[in-house]
């Protein structure tokens, strides 16, 4: 047997403190009410750093701050010296992109693979990409002198922290905003680094604040009656309340929100390759992944050859410490997102679904849930139905290209689909039909800066990235 | 091996009676797109292998290697010298492992022989005309007699590839049956010349049709064109003996050949051999390396693994 010696990837990179203030008007402040909470990693349950609580006052001093930043220096900025402080950005996340990696896994539980070769490439490129419309925007398609918004409130969830980030800021800036940024109050810490990196770009104080804090944060920073733009990727249930509560009001909002994509194989598909994007779709990330391809659906008459494929890949996954650079699965971002996953799996297997895990071994202390599928798994299954955000994949079956389409319709989400045919006319006859934001062919889970990307229906409204992504935040 | 592998094999068997039937079922297997393969095997190239999981990888990896010289310069006293090296790599170092095999041409096999003889190092001899294989089938079947008469215990022979991208699959398959048939009761590696095949649809057309034919082993390359073994070539033909085994019961033997040339390389491999196939094949009866500086590289890493510091090129015989 060929078996991997542990690979960690050192720790000694991050230099942690062990508090963090609020991130206003250029520099760490304690908050009002001096309140904190605790950032722990999900794989050892060991306390990372201590973390600000901001209230109601705290808010209003960030967005004062940033309102100031645009009104005497960011929105009057030409473009072209905003592009400049933009790629510097970009330029020091590449050089310091191992200590944030490091740092991304730590707080998060994802494994530092992926945050090393896929969530720090994709964020310094968002930086590059949008640095590079920051003085074009009169050739974005949005009228010949596009003007900024303002004033951004920006709440991002914890399955991305810094990718999160960057999809709002980059696009933010670049147009002439300022923001006020809540990141998640699970995975707060690579946030406060990017801020300590603003310091770092000499970025003009108050452009990007960062407020750190839970739901009652979240709340306070997106009913400002002093912001003009928000936007918010997270479940479609804070999403709905967010909407209620901008109803009405001159804000401007973008909504990212869940999924239950249908990951759909025909029997013609490059069968090894699609048990790989059946595997990325689902287990990438843990499964935290709003376009995860959480549902498979599969012809019939490959479907035992598929699963077959998988649950013998599934056995080759590698689950444990997220900093082992072979890991291939990490630890689940907090208790209440395991209690979740274990809740929706024992539906399943309530319900009648049958249950597979490979043989694997998950440690002791810390978040973990085991690789899973199941099959046997129908349309009226709540597996089937609700977003799990977790290592668990439903498989359906379906027979001829039209049921294909009609199942992987038939959710109240929107956000993506995988199809995986050797036939290019099957490819685009399907790409027409499905009601999804993002259609892969052959592939899954990949993201560019240049590419648009966002839901249908209950997954949002509004894109992210690409020339697209400029729209929110521009007046128009 | 259940019934139904059983049945599958010999109907499996059948297929060479008929070029319609041959082409339907090397057609009818699933395709392989390019970019998921390629991405697959970047990805299984990123792990990690350190301390004692690269000791026993490069152990492996010297136990694996087909060590080899197949040059129009070759001479008696350079092939022995070069046999030498196979059964003691490090002359410095006695737990070293020896090679594989030894893997020359026909006319140079006797001089290998006599110093392989006993020592438990295989000797493979190229076969058919190599490497073009563009000879009449006799000639082929007569060289390949030829280097079994000499000593050689395995043969690499060369697909008929004009054969093959013209669509004639029954030719192919005859002629390593021929093969087979003309080495006895050595080792038959198909080279199949994946860098002429060009696309992993047909690596893994050729890769199942050398196996139906009766290869012990599918090798990816002779060295003797521009491209030669690559990860996502060789991941395309693992899996199809992967599958090969799977629906037969028998196990066919995976041989890289031509670039691999460090340490870094030939862990890769073996990584990719771990987690597509597993366990079964990373023994050097199933797997090998047709190399030959990557034999030195190995010999360096080992020595810096053990010591703790980088010896000069000078310490590793050049031969």
């Amino acid at each position: 047997m060929f078996e991997y010696a542990p690979a960690p990837e050192s720790r000694s990179v991050v230099d942690l403190k062990p508090s963090y203030g609020l991130f206003i008007d250029g520099a760490f402040v304690d908050p009002a009410d001096g309140g904190s909470f605790k950032s722990i990693n999900p794989a050892s349950e060991e306390v990372l750093a201590e973390v600000a609580e901001a209230g109601a006052q705290d808010v209003e001093r960030a967005v004062r701050a940033a309102r100031k930043a645009y009104e005497k220096v960011w929105g009057p900025m030409p473009g072209r010296d905003r592009a400049k402080y933009l790629f510097r950005i970009a330029r020091l996340i590449q050089e310091r992109s191992r200590e944030l990696a490091v740092l991304e896994s730590l707080d998060n539980g994802k494994p530092i693979k992926e945050s090393r070769d896929v969530d720090l490439p994709l964020v310094a490129a968002h930086f590059f990409y949008y640095a590079g419309w920051a003085d074009k925007l009169e050739h974005a398609g949005f009228g010949v002198d596009p003007k900024p918004v303002g004033v951004a409130a920006q709440v991002i969830p914890w399955n991305f922290p810094l990718l999160m980030l960057a999809w709002k800021i980059a696009p933010a800036l670049a147009a002439g905003n300022t923001v006020v940024l809540k990141p998640a109050e699970t995975t707060p810490l690579t946030a406060l680094l990017f801020a300590e990196i603003c310091q770092q770009a000499e970025l003009p104080a108050g452009v990007v604040n960062i407020i750190t804090g839970a739901g009652d944060t979240g709340r306070a920073l997106v009913e400002h009656p002093g912001v003009d733009k928000v936007a918010f990727t997270g479940s479609t249930e804070v999403g709905r309340a967010i909407a209620r509560s901008v109803a009405g009001t001159r804000k401007k909002l973008t909504l990212e929100l869940g999924g239950k994509a249908a990951n759909i194989v025909f029997d013609d598909a490059p069968i090894d390759q699609a048990v790989e994007g059946i595997v990325n779709g689902i287990f990438f990330n843990q499964g935290h992944v709003c376009c995860a391809g959480s549902r498979l659906l599969v012809q019939e008459n490959v479907a035992d050859r598929v699963l077959e494929s998988l649950k013998r890949r599934m056995a080759q996954l590698r689950v444990g410490d997220p900093l082992d650079k072979n890991t291939d699965i990490g630890a689940i971002n907090s208790a209440a997102q395991l209690e979740r996953i274990r809740e929706l799996s024992d539906a399943g297997s309530a319900e009648g679904a049958e249950r597979w895990s490979p043989p694997c071994e998950l440690p002791d202390r810390g978040f973990w849930f085991a690789p899973t599928i199941f099959t046997g798994v129908t349309q009226a299954h709540r597996i089937a139905r609700e977003e799990i955000f977790g290592p668990v994949l439903s498989v359906l079956t379906f027979r001829t290209p039209a049921e294909a389409v009609e199942k992987a319709n038939n959710t109240p989400y929107g956000l993506s689909a995988g199809i995986w045919t050797d036939k290019g006319s099957r490819i685009l006859w399907m790409a027409d039909r499905l009601r999804a934001g993002v259609v892969w062919a052959n592939t899954f889970n990949k993201f560019d800066p240049t590419s648009p990307f966002g839901g249908y229906k209950e997954s949002g409204y509004g894109r992210e990235g690409g020339r697209h992504g400029l729209e929110g935040y521009l007046n128009v | 091996m259940t019934a139904t592998t059983t049945s599958a094999r010999s109907e499996l068997s059948e297929l060479g009676r008929s070029e319609t039937a041959l082409r339907t079922f090397l057609h009818g297997l699933p395709g392989v797109d390019q970019v998921g393969a390629e991405q697959r095997a970047a990805q299984l190239g990123t792990r990690s292998i350190k301390t004692t999981a690269k000791a026993q990888a490069i152990d492996l990896a010297i136990r694996m290697v087909d060590l080899t010289t197949l040059e129009g310069a070759d001479t008696p006293g350079k092939v022995r010298a070069l046999a030498a090296k196979a059964v003691r790599p490090d002359p410095a170092d006695p737990s070293c492992p020896h090679v594989g095999a030894v893997c020359v041409y026909p006319a140079m096999v006797p001089y290998v022989a006599e110093v392989l003889r006993g020592t438990g190092v295989h000797l493979a001899s190229v076969a058919t005309a190599f490497p073009s294989g563009q000879a009449p089938l006799e000639i082929k079947l007569a060289d390949t007699r030829a280097a079994v008469a000499a000593g050689a215990d395995e043969i690499d022979m060369v697909i008929n590839r004009g054969a093959f991208l013209a669509g004639r699959y029954k030719e192919v398959y005859d002629e390593i049956v021929a093969t087979k048939e003309a080495s006895g009761d050595a080792h038959l590696k198909v080279i199949l010349e994946t860098g002429e095949l060009a696309t992993y649809d047909n690596v893994r057309r050729a890769s199942w049709l050398a196996m139906l034919a009766g290869g012990d082993f599918i090798k990816t390359s002779t060295g003797k064109v521009p491209v030669a073994a690559t990860l996502p070539v060789s991941l395309v033909m693992l899996e199809a003996v992967r599958d090969f085994r799977a629906a037969t019961g028998r196990q066919v033997g995976v041989k890289p050949a031509g670039g691999i040339k460090t340490t870094k390389d030939a862990i890769k491999y073996l990584v990719m051999v771990n987690e597509t196939v597993g366990a079964d094949w990373l023994d050097p009866d199933w797997f090998r390396f047709g190399a030959s500086s990557l034999l030195n590289d190995l010999l360096m890493q080992r020595t810096k693994l053990t010591t703790g510091t980088y010896s000069g090129p000078d310490y590793f015989t050049l031969d």
